[in-house]
């Protein structure tokens, strides 16, 4: 299949406006991790800017601009990860350890995780990138979109973006 | 036969539906929403997902709570307005001026509005194939009722026909309730509906397969499969045609307004594509060619709940000002900028160039 009919069934194929991840630098040393969002369609669309409490995600001018990042202010909160109706913010903490990142992911299904379990960590099309222990599943929003923080190896950061509890 | 007097008649009780009622018995007119289902918000209260759009439209928050939210709006203005539910209007008879109702399946009622809202929203479109009739084939809207209004999972294993944002949404919600969904087929080169919403079922394993139909239902009695198959730029089949195994067929391939009522008023309608159908004409205040009538929503054309609930808004306060409430005019003003808003993207192309089709300027020059 052509790169572009992958792109146009859903899966992100290389980076582009309102799909780019963090600046190398400053992510490696930023505690707490920074935001990456996947969000390259225009739509009417900007709760990852409201819910944001530090302005990272800067105002939209147009409500269907993708989002732009000021990498600066994201204190890796993931308020945008519980509020964004596309599920297409993230968060990853390279800072978490002896090779590992923290991530933390949207998560709507059941079952839940338990934290201290082993996950399976699924790519952008479903297939396992490897596994990830649960560190802990919170619902800022209280509203029942969990946000699951799981330790991946860091070289799976830039692909894995859903667990499955198994 | 029961005779009811009313200021405003809304038909239908979704998020326009709603919204009109909420804005014209805020500018102080009577109300009756008259609603043919068990309980208000329409298609809202199906939607388990978060909306998108701005802040003002409820933009994060679930379509359930969304439907809630305006319902708590109307009961603040209890007084003024009144509720009748599992009663469906039937007909609109133009030289009266009266419309009629059925209650349940008991009882037959007259209305005698002053002015009428139409929020009748839509209904699924289906395509025909061989063996569409056997039990295991559902539209959509069907599937969602059953799962999130009454708890019921239609089966094991879905396919799903159509990605455009409500074959994307139900697959997702299949999958919340634990349901397998096989692969979701779009004729098209591309996904209808928004990317981020594809992603999100692309990314738990659901095959997103474009330029792909259905040829036929497979079971004798029930479902147990599809055949699907691979089409090219002019829609015919290329390669083998393949087999699904599935016990679920879902048809999420669009929806259509349900304009009966605008028929029967004698409004002029327009067929335009971009609309999804037959949509009557209408001004900016949402006012139709008959003086007495304006709509809302996905009557008015195919669109959002947010744009349904500005929309209603508007015909609310056109209805409410033709009866000589208070209204301050700054407000329409503040609606349309927000609908302008909305439909300024590339997913609002469409939209955009229906509307500019089916709006004139005035219905005094255009008599
Ligand atoms: C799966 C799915 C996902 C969606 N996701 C989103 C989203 O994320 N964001 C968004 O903004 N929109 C979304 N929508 C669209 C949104 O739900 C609709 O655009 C919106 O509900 C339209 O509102 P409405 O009031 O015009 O019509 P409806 O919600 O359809 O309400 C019409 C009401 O009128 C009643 N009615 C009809 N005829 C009669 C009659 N003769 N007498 C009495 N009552 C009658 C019906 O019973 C119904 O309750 C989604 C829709 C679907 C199906
Ligand atoms: S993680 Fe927090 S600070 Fe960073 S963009 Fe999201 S909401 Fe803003
Ligand atoms: S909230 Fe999510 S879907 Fe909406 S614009 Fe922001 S990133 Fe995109």
């Amino acid at each position: 299949m052509k790169v572009s009919a992958i792109f146009e069934s859903g899966v992100l194929t290389e980076e582009r406006p309102g799909a780019v991840s963090p600046p190398e630098a400053l992510w490696k040393s930023h505690k707490g991790g920074l935001v990456i969002v996947e969000c390259p369609q225009r739509i009417p669309c900007n709760p990852c800017n409201t819910s944001c409490p530090t302005g990272a995600i800067t105002e939209f001018a147009d409500i269907n601009d993708v989002p732009a990042i000021n990498y600066d202010k994201c204190t890796g909160c993931a308020l945008c990860v519980a509020r964004c109706p596309g599920l297409a913010c993230f968060v990853a903490d390279l800072t978490f350890g002896e090779g590992m990142a923290l991530m933390k992911l949207p998560y709507e299904m059941l079952p839940l995780p338990t934290k201290g379990k082993t996950v399976k960590c699924l790519g952008r099309t479903g297939e396992v990138v490897c596994e990830g222990k649960v560190e802990n599943v919170a619902e800022p929003l209280r509203d029942r979109t969990r946000v699951v923080h799981v330790s991946v190896p860091i070289d799976k950061v830039s692909d894995v973006r859903a667990i499955k509890v198994v | 036969m029961r005779e009811l007097k009313t200021d405003v008649l809304v038909v239908g009780g979704g998020p326009a539906g709603l919204s009109a009622a909420a804005s014209a018995a805020g500018a102080g007119a009577n109300v009756l929403i008259v609603e043919g289902d068990l309980h208000l918000g329409g298609q809202l209260v199906k939607q388990s997902h978060k909306f998108f759009g701005s802040k003002e439209e409820y933009a994060g928050t679930r379509g359930f709570e969304i439907a809630k939210i305006l319902r708590e709006e109307i009961a603040n203005c209890e007084d003024r307005v009144e509720i009748m539910l599992n009663t469906t209007v039937s007909g609109y008879y133009r030289e009266e001026r009266v419309v009629t109702a059925m209650v349940g399946e008991e009882e037959y009622l007259r209305i005698v509005p002053k002015k009428i809202v139409i929020a009748s929203g839509a209904q699924e479109r289906l395509i025909p194939f061989p063996n569409n009739d056997i039990p295991g084939v559902y539209g959509a809207g069907a599937v969602q009722t059953l799962m999130n209004v009454y708890g019921v999972v239609p089966g094991k294993r879905v396919l799903m026909i159509g990605a455009g944002n409500i074959g994307l949404i139900v697959s997702y919600q299949l999958m919340q309730a634990g349901v397998e969904v096989a692969a979701i087929l779009e004729a098209m080169p591309r996904i209808g509906g928004y990317w981020v919403h594809a992603a999100k079922v692309r990314r738990l394993g659901v095959p997103i397969l474009l330029r792909h139909s259905i040829k036929r239902a497979i079971g004798e009695t029930v479902v147990t499969g599809a055949e699907i198959y691979e089409l090219d730029d002019k829609f015919n089949q290329v390669g083998e045609t393949e087999v699904v195994e599935c016990d679920t067929i879902c048809l999420a391939v669009g929806l259509t307004p349900t304009n009966e009522l605008l028929w029967q008023a004698g409004c002029r309608m327009k067929y335009i594509p971009f609309l999804c159908g037959h949509v009557p004409l209408r001004d900016k205040c949402m006012r139709t060619s008959n003086e007495d009538i304006w709509m809302a929503g996905d009557v008015s054309g195919i669109e959002e709940a947010s744009a349904a609930m500005i929309e209603g808004r508007i015909a609310g306060l056109g209805a409410a000002k033709a009866l000589g409430f208070n209204i301050q005019d700054e407000m329409f003003g503040e609606y349309w900028v927000r609908l302008k808003n909305l439909r300024a993207g590339e997913v609002g192309e469409k939209i955009r160039a229906g509307v500019l089709n089916a709006t004139v300027d005035g219905w005094e020059e255009n008599a």
